[in-house]
């Protein structure tokens, strides 16, 4: 049995910033299944937001304001105050760690504009920035190799626990495939979102909801699964990003007939409203038959912009237009369509990211979680881009720093090793003696093409109900898969059937969400109730229970500062 | 249909690698990832390699495809087509395989750990940012566009017959905490890139820049090293000795002192490298590969000289 203070899976921006403040004081050990820097959190572009101030006077007032409307006020208002309060200073220690942040012409970090924040506040690093926060805070952890072990290309596959405490996690090896118990006063989850359960997505192949399942599995609700985000500029059938930067730095959005239709939608902020609006309208030109050409997607037009300020700010869209379309931004609009993006929901923290199992906030003791994979709730049912790396950072230390006063009190508690690796590998050895035929290829495809479809940017009763049964079926048919890599080693196969199965409880865990809230509020619109409906659903959705059983309950929003309002940009 | 002639390995199977040949029709656009994907998903779930975000930032995807370093994600699979339609497909170079297109990386991220990839900086910051110039960001902006995906690493001429060289990735690495305005450690940091192993064992033959996916390119930041090695008086050592002996000579007689060279980049005070060029001399004597030994300036040298001034050297 390997043994830690304290446990985190996954290395992305939240779990590293988790490690280094264990690793002040405690024995951490970080577990990723790529390598930190392969983590999706590198894959963020625009910016990270913060009440700096260093273009244009701002306040964390502002900030907040900004992210409950963006939220469509589904946000919890006592953690969003904290959240944005904490924000310059984590910009600042990022900044001191080294993190490389393009500058003002006096020197300070530069901030540029983005959908729905009302004040230039995306300080950014050109367009990679999650690249550059990713990158300093792994050469931190490689500074503390002491007390940081890293487990590279291990996979997390359920956690330890008994009755409401959390004493580890079961984990395998890829390069060998050995199963193996990892014993922890506290475990910390940072495991990313699941947008690869869509068609078209921007996630990486890693982004599955392992850990969201796992945590569910383990008793664990899952807290607004309906709210998905679908970012406005995925690259047209790839849906690899285009930042929102591009828009931020005066892009236009051109419907078929060259118009900027973002003038009917949301004329005071045109394209610069937040991503649910800017998605519904695109898909609504592209239903309407205003796509261009009268196909799927719409176009991105920077070519105003010139070469010299995209190549200064925009570099990497430019040459991923280059490189993937063979469309220079420079002199050619860029084909786009809307593309899932973000998981609002996840699993439910308090807003110490302590890990909490019911609507009265009943702790699981020794569990934390944050980033995308935890539902603070920050966002509500929409989050503003740039508040991504920002939560990620902010809860990733809040949930190192409880961690490490956690496990500072505790002992190790008792594991059973024997039948917590027992439990894995039976499910290992379950899918190795499979011998059925269906393909695990093709129950993948039909599974992002049906909630792309149904479950996607506009939904109603009748769709999500034949998505449901849609992923039912799915899942008896997964059972009846076809294996053909049997070996231990390196089994990228196996671990793909495993991240699959994880994706299909999740899809039917979000249809199941989307189909109870009979409401449209931020990234959730329904076009059988089209209206936001505070009296029913100004609340947060819990899904309890058992994949077979799912059972639905509701926990209050936080309201302090600001009642809800209509939500006009 | 285009032909896949993919490199296996699997020795929990068969000790010895081999080649085997996939055929797939390639779809609109396909990327080479999309077409091996295709392949495992479709033909042989047994082939093996990583892969993440599929947007050239993760930098997973690395491998060969017809002999150079790519990245899987980055290249359309038509564009890779040689006259017989096919496509060869092997592991990373300059390191171990481990099954079919994985290889360990383990000896690339030790040498990044080398070079003290952190910034070093023991001045308590100030209670905001730290300031810095937009023309002092772009010393570093495009050594911190490196992914790390180990292209670089994989075609080195140098890492091929020496092991002991940091390689392109470690070195591109270091130059973005050598170019930081806010790093304190230049010095040190110059210094040790300088002894063997470093900076000064690039043969300037340029692959990594081809093989680079991002603005990193890897030899124009070694370069930059040079310089600042060089700025900081740190001459203790062949590299920079060549270098300037190089310079020194060309200055002087408009072409190179191939006698003097030798000797001035071990150092004149270097009496065990001295002794060690003896024998080389002897047989190049005997070869009569010895260049003549008085050494005669070019016609125009004094162009050359105007040239050194213009550039204020």
């Amino acid at each position: 049995m390997i043994k830690h203070d304290v446990v985190i899976v996954g290395a992305g921006l939240a779990g590293m910033r988790a490690a280094i403040e264990v690793s002040k004081e405690l024995d951490v050990a970080v577990l990723t299944k790529v390598y930190p820097s392969r983590s999706h959190s590198g894959a963020a572009q625009g910016g990270i937001a913060a009440a700096l101030g260093n273009s244009e006077s701002d306040s964390w007032e502002e900030h907040m304001y900004d992210t409950i409307k963006g939220g469509d006020f589904l946000n919890d208002q006592d953690a969003v105050e904290e959240y944005v309060k904490a924000a310059p200073s984590i910009i600042y220690e990022l900044e001191h760690m080294g993190c490389v942040f393009s500058r003002t012409a006096d020197g300070k970090i530069a901030q540029r504009s983005f959908g729905g924040h009302s004040k230039p506040r995306a300080c950014f690093s050109a367009d990679r920035t999650g690249h550059a926060i990713l990158h300093a805070l792994h050469e931190q952890l490689m500074k503390q190799s002491k007390s940081i072990k890293i487990y590279n290309e291990w996979n997390m596959h359920s956690l330890v626990t008994e009755g409401n405490r959390c004493n580890g996690v079961v984990v395998s090896n890829v390069k060998t495939g050995a199963i193996e118990v990892m014993q922890a006063k506290a475990v910390i989850f940072c495991t990313g979102g699941y947008g690869r359960i869509f068609k078209i997505t921007t996630n990486a192949f890693a982004s599955t909801a392992d850990g969201v399942m796992a945590a569910f599995r383990a008793g664990i609700p899952v807290e607004d699964a309906e709210f998905v985000q679908f970012h406005p500029s995925g690259l047209y059938r790839q849906g690899i990003l285009f930042s929102e930067a591009a828009r931020g730095e005066g892009g236009y959005l051109l419907n078929g007939k060259g118009d900027r239709f973002m003038e009917q939608y949301a004329p005071s902020r045109m394209e610069l409203a937040p991503r649910d609006i800017v998605s519904r309208a695109e898909q609504s030109e592209i239903d309407e038959g205003r796509g261009v050409d009268g196909k799927d997607f719409i176009h991105l037009d920077l070519r105003h912009l010139g070469e010299a300020r995209i190549m200064e700010r925009l570099p990497q869209i430019r040459q991923l237009g280059i490189d993937f379309t063979s469309v220079d931004c420079v002199t050619d609009p860029l084909p786009i369509q809307p593309t899932a993006h973000y998981s609002m929901g996840g699993i439910p923290t308090n807003k110490f990211s302590q890990v909490v199992m019911d609507a009265e906030g009943t702790k699981m003791e020794g569990f934390f979680a944050a980033g995308e994979c935890a539902c603070v709730s920050v966002h509500g049912g929409n989050r503003l881009g740039t508040n991504s790396l920002l939560d990620a950072t902010v809860f990733g230390r809040r949930a190192g720093m409880s961690a490490l006063e956690y496990a500072k009190t505790v002992d190790f508690a008792k594991v059973n090793e024997g039948p917590e690796k027992t439990k894995v590998l039976k499910s290992f050895e379950d899918i190795y003696q499979r011998d059925g035929t269906e393909s695990y290829n093709q129950i993948r495809n039909e599974m992002k093409e049906v909630m792309m479809e149904k479950c996607g940017v506009f939904r109603d009763e009748e769709k999500l109900k034949a998505c449901i049964e849609t992923i039912k079926s799915l899942h008896l048919r997964f059972k009846k898969g076809k294996v053909t890599d049997k070996g231990k080693l390196f089994n990228t196969e196996i671990y793909e059937i495993l991240e699959l199965e994880n994706m299909l409880e999740m899809a039917q865990v979000i249809a199941t969400c989307a189909l109870a809230r009979k409401e449209s509020r931020g990234g959730h619109f329904r076009t059988d109730h089209d209206k936001r409906d505070d009296e029913n659903f100004l609340k947060h959705t819990m899904a309890h229970g058992t994949i077979d059983e799912l059972e639905l309950k509701y926990k209050p929003v936080v309201i302090t500062k600001h009642k809800p309002t209509e939500r006009t940009y | 249909m285009a032909t896949f002639r993919i490199k296996r390995y699997n020795p929990e199977i068969k000790p010895e690698p081999y080649y085997e040949e996939f055929q797939l029709d390639i779809p609109e656009g396909a990327t080479l990832l999309d077409c091996i994907n295709l392949i495992k998903w479709t033909q042989d779930g047994t082939l093996t390699y990583r892969m993440s975000c599929r947007s050239a930032i993760c930098g997973s995807c690395g491998m060969k495809a017809n002999g150079h370093a790519q990245l899987a994600c980055q290249r359309q699979a038509t564009s890779l087509l040689d006259k017989d339609d096919t496509i060869t497909i092997e592991p990373l170079g300059n390191m171990q395989p481990i099954k079919d297109l994985v290889v360990d990386f383990e000896p690339f991220w030790d040498k990044v750990n080398k070079i003290k990839p952190y910034l070093q900086n023991d001045v308590s910051p100030p209670q905001k940012e730290r300031t810095q110039s937009p023309e002092q960001f772009r010393l570093i902006d495009d050594s911190s566009t490196c992914i790390m995906c180990g292209n670089c690493y994989s075609d080195c001429n140098v890492l091929e017959v020496d092991d002991k060289f940091l390689g392109p990735a470690a070195l591109a690495k270091a130059q973005r905490f050598v170019g930081d305005s806010r790093d304190k450690k230049t010095l040190e940091r110059v210094t040790e890139l300088s002894e063997p192993g470093g900076i000064w064992d690039c043969t300037h033959c340029g692959e990594c820049v081809e093989r680079c996916p991002k603005p990193a390119q890897p030899f124009y930041r070694i370069k930059e090293i040079m310089s600042v090695a060089l700025e900081q008086g740190v001459h203790n050592n062949n590299g920079a000795r060549h270098a300037l002996s190089f310079v020194k000579s060309v200055k002087s007689s408009g072409r190179l002192n191939e006698n003097m060279i030798p000797v001035e980049s071990m150092g004149y005070f270097n009496f065990k490298g001295l002794i060690d060029l003896i024998p080389i001399g002897l047989r190049m004597l005997l070869k009569r590969k010895i260049p003549p030994i008085i050494h005669k300036s070019i016609d125009d040298v004094k162009d050359v000289k105007r040239i050194f001034k213009e550039l204020d050297q």
